[in-house]
């Protein structure tokens, strides 16, 4: 008989992979895409497979010249590209997007050592780069296909300060047919994706209702027209559900993820009121990473039984 | 009870054998028994090559406080004494029985004279009865207790929450009678008030027997638990029955809790009453390899090949064999080895099931810290060990993983949790070693001083 395997327990291990991980976070991110490309027309899918593409191969000539096991397999980097093209315009040329995919593989995850080395968003610090390097292109919005009116052309968060927005508006932001970056307009779409990342316990739902809801609640007592309606619009629900829940930038416990959702719920609320609202979500969870490693100091879980070396 | 709930994960149960009562295998050939079956020191050998032995005749005794006497569970000559491979890696004397295939039983087979506490304890020690449930300790050593008062509860352990596993269920299934008879022993010798038996509730079936012998006795409790992995952990098993929490480096006793595996109080009752000692054990052998899973009636010392072929042989090539369940089970290089007092499973994995997963980054997605039932960082307790920083990984209380495995189970990265948590414990012993080292030369050193000063003067 040939020689057995000897390996140390457990001899059985559950099926989840992070691959699949992220390959339900990629369905979860279709119905903003199908959204988008309603919303939006054709462009939004080329630029969301080319900034796909661009991150994996970022990832994949990396290790290949660092001499690495090559891991592009495992879908992170593909969900990173397609968060980063949900940030840009529809308008966006696309040499620009493939910097920002650059940026946010190379600078962001490969040079601190890869999956779970990265100590901030590297779709966040990718979209920041591209704020600061193409402001005109990151901020001019084109109006949803067949639309004219104030509201489509302009971002309704911009039109909420003015209080220029009602709940009669209420209904065409949930759809999402107004302007906006690819993938944060239509607020059902981005539910939907997190529902299901709940239900399949890729996410808890902590991050995206403390943030959501403190979000909502620091907004109206800074005296904003409408809290209610500004959560729904802007990368709010974007950021909440799939920007401010990456395991690796957010808080290990339960807690943990608590005070990180009203962290990022207080910032955003404090610069959508007194600064600018554009990044401002992007902002809130980039600096909210930061702090991550010691809110996990501070919510580490104490060891049952466990007793207090002298 | 309304506390704070452990953590767990849920494992497939694949308890494919629950419904298969033990069948006895026939004598083999030869038995090889080791001298350590149990936890603490080594039996020590009487019989020596060419003698001829007896069913239940004693091979060895206990080689201290903490340790067991050994029996021979067949007929026939001692063909060899000398050191086998161990599962551990070490070697260990083993006495090689080889049998006659007559299965005489020794003519001093007697039940012995129990009528205190102290000759209740002799008793459970000459039985050779050690941990059954998998961890072999010496269950005189267990239920010693010198201050009975302190005892607030006994628990049986029935939750049997391994996958595969059914020796336990088929014991309060077959044998709830002498789970009766050693209950009442523990009322009358431990003074034990309450009694609780715990089981997994995927088994009504153990859940009903066991409430029918709890109806015709007084103090005797049974509770469904949640079949939640590790539910048959010490630690976990009295929290959930109990409420109490043992502290980190302490005993069950020290939260007032007995522990005792259903089967182990089984073969307690039945040498008191028979006086015959742990010589054979309800197997289950099973795994995808195996083409009769069944739970098989072994004499300790028989190979486990000799089971196998019992059941059929493989029905595809094995690509890794297992004394007990999946979570816990530890791996053997071969088939050859024995079965012991405390094997109450054999698995054998066929090639895919085998294959190890290939460790991938740590994406820190937090699930081991969700699935440790002891509330342990594993793989915060991973990257201090990486770093060798012996402080952190006593900070992280690494000392306190009991190695039940459902971190790794659940790690979708596929890291090896529970060895780098292993590793980390022995980090932690070679530091304190060190250190004691340190200590005690320095203490040397001033003494010698001290010694030559007086000297001067």
């Amino acid at each position: 008989m040939k020689e057995l395997l000897t390996s140390v327990s457990p001899h059985l291990r559950s099926g989840r992979t992070t691959q699949k991980i992220m390959g339900d976070v990629l369905i979860a991110l279709c119905p903003a895409l199908i959204a988008s490309v309603v919303i939006f027309g054709p462009r939004t899918l080329l630029l969301t497979l080319v900034s796909a593409a661009a991150c994996v191969a970022c990832e994949y000539i990396w290790e290949r010249l660092m001499k690495q096991p090559v891991t592009v397999t495992d879908l992170s980097a593909v969900v990173t590209g397609v968060l980063l093209a949900f940030n840009v315009p529809s308008t966006m040329p696309v040499w620009e997007l493939i910097v920002g995919d650059v940026v946010a593989i190379i600078c962001v995850k490969m040079l601190f050592g890869g999956i779970g080395c990265n100590f901030v968003n590297p779709a966040l610090v990718g979209r920041v780069v591209m704020f600061f390097s193409f402001t005109a292109d990151m901020t001019t919005f084109d109006a949803p296909a067949g639309t004219i009116d104030a509201l489509t052309s302009a971002t309704p968060l911009a039109l909420i300060r003015d209080g220029a927005v009602g709940w009669s508006e209420f209904p065409q932001i949930l759809l999402g047919v107004h302007g906006g970056v690819l993938g944060e307009t239509c607020a059902v779409a981005l539910i939907l994706g997190g529902v299901y990342l709940c239900v399949r316990k890729v996410i808890k739902p902590i991050i995206p209702l403390a943030y959501v809801g403190s979000c909502m609640l620091f907004m109206w007592i800074f005296g904003s027209p409408q809290p209610v309606i500004a959560v729904f619009s802007g990368g709010l629900l974007l950021g909440a559900i799939f920007m401010a829940t990456d395991y690796v930038t957010t808080p290990t416990t339960n807690t943990g993820k608590l005070i990180f959702g009203l962290g990022c719920g207080l910032l955003t609320a404090l610069m959508r009121c007194y600064a600018s609202s554009a990044g401002a979500v992007t902002f809130s969870i980039l600096l909210m990473n930061l702090v991550v490693p010691y809110i996990n100091d501070l919510t580490a879980p104490k060891p049952f039984g466990g007793v207090e070396a002298k | 009870m309304n506390l704070p709930k452990l953590h767990g994960v849920h494992v497939p149960h694949r308890k494919n054998t629950a419904d298969m009562a033990p069948v006895r295998m026939p004598v083999p050939p030869s038995v090889t028994i080791p001298m350590n079956m149990h936890i603490g020191a080594p039996a020590e050998c009487v019989v020596k090559v060419g003698d001829t032995v007896k069913v239940g005749q004693l091979i060895a005794k206990a080689g201290g406080f903490v340790s067991s006497p050994v029996y021979a569970s067949v007929s026939g000559k001692v063909k060899k004494i000398d050191d086998m491979l161990m599962s551990s890696g070490r070697f260990m004397k083993a006495v090689t029985i080889e049998s006659d295939g007559e299965q005489t039983p020794f003519e001093g087979i007697a039940p012995p004279a129990v009528t205190d506490f102290p000759s209740f304890i002799n008793a459970v020690r000459d039985s050779g009865v050690v941990g059954l449930g998998g961890a072999g300790f010496p269950t005189a050593v267990k239920l010693g207790v010198k201050d009975l008062s302190q005892i607030q509860a006994v628990i049986i352990n029935g939750a049997e929450c391994e996958p595969y596993v059914t020796s336990d269920t088929r014991t309060m299934l077959d044998d709830a009678e002498w789970i009766g008879k050693g209950i009442a022993l523990l009322q009358k010798y431990l003074l034990a008030k309450r009694v609780v038996i715990g089981i997994e509730s995927n088994k009504p079936q153990c859940v009903k027997a066991m409430q029918a012998l709890a109806g015709g006795m007084t103090g005797v409790e049974v509770m469904a638990l949640p079949p939640l992995y590790p539910q048959g952990g010490e630690k976990v098993l009295i929290y959930n029955t109990t409420g109490r929490i043992v502290p980190e480096g302490k005993l069950p006793l020290d939260a007032g809790a007995v522990v005792i595996n259903c089967t182990t109080l089984a073969a307690i009752a039945k040498y008191i009453e028979t006086g015959m000692p742990l010589v054979e054990k309800v197997v289950t052998v099973d795994g995808s390899a195996v083409a009769e899973p069944k739970n098989v009636i072994a004499p300790i010392g028989a190979s486990m090949q000799a089971l196998f072929d019992f059941c059929g042989g493989f029905k595809s090539d094995p690509g890794k064999v297992l004394y007990g369940g999946p979570m816990m089970g530890i791996a053997v290089p071969n088939t050859d080895f024995p079965v012991m007092k405390n094997t109450n499973a054999i698995l054998a994995m066929d090639e895919k099931d085998a294959t190890l997963p290939e460790p991938t980054a740590c994406i820190r997605c937090g699930s081991c810290v969700d699935a440790c039932p002891l509330r342990l960082m594993p793989a915060a307790i991973e990257a201090a060990y990486n770093k060798r920083n012996v402080d952190k990984l006593r900070a992280l209380h690494a000392n306190l993983c009991m190695e039940c495995g459902c971190c790794a189970f659940v790690c979708p990265a596929k890291r090896m949790l529970v060895q780098t948590n292993k590793l980390a414990k022995g980090l932690i012993a070679a530091d304190n070693a060190a250190k004691k080292a340190e200590a005690d030369r320095k203490a040397k050193e001033a003494a010698e001083k001290a010694e030559k000063e007086a000297a001067v003067k």
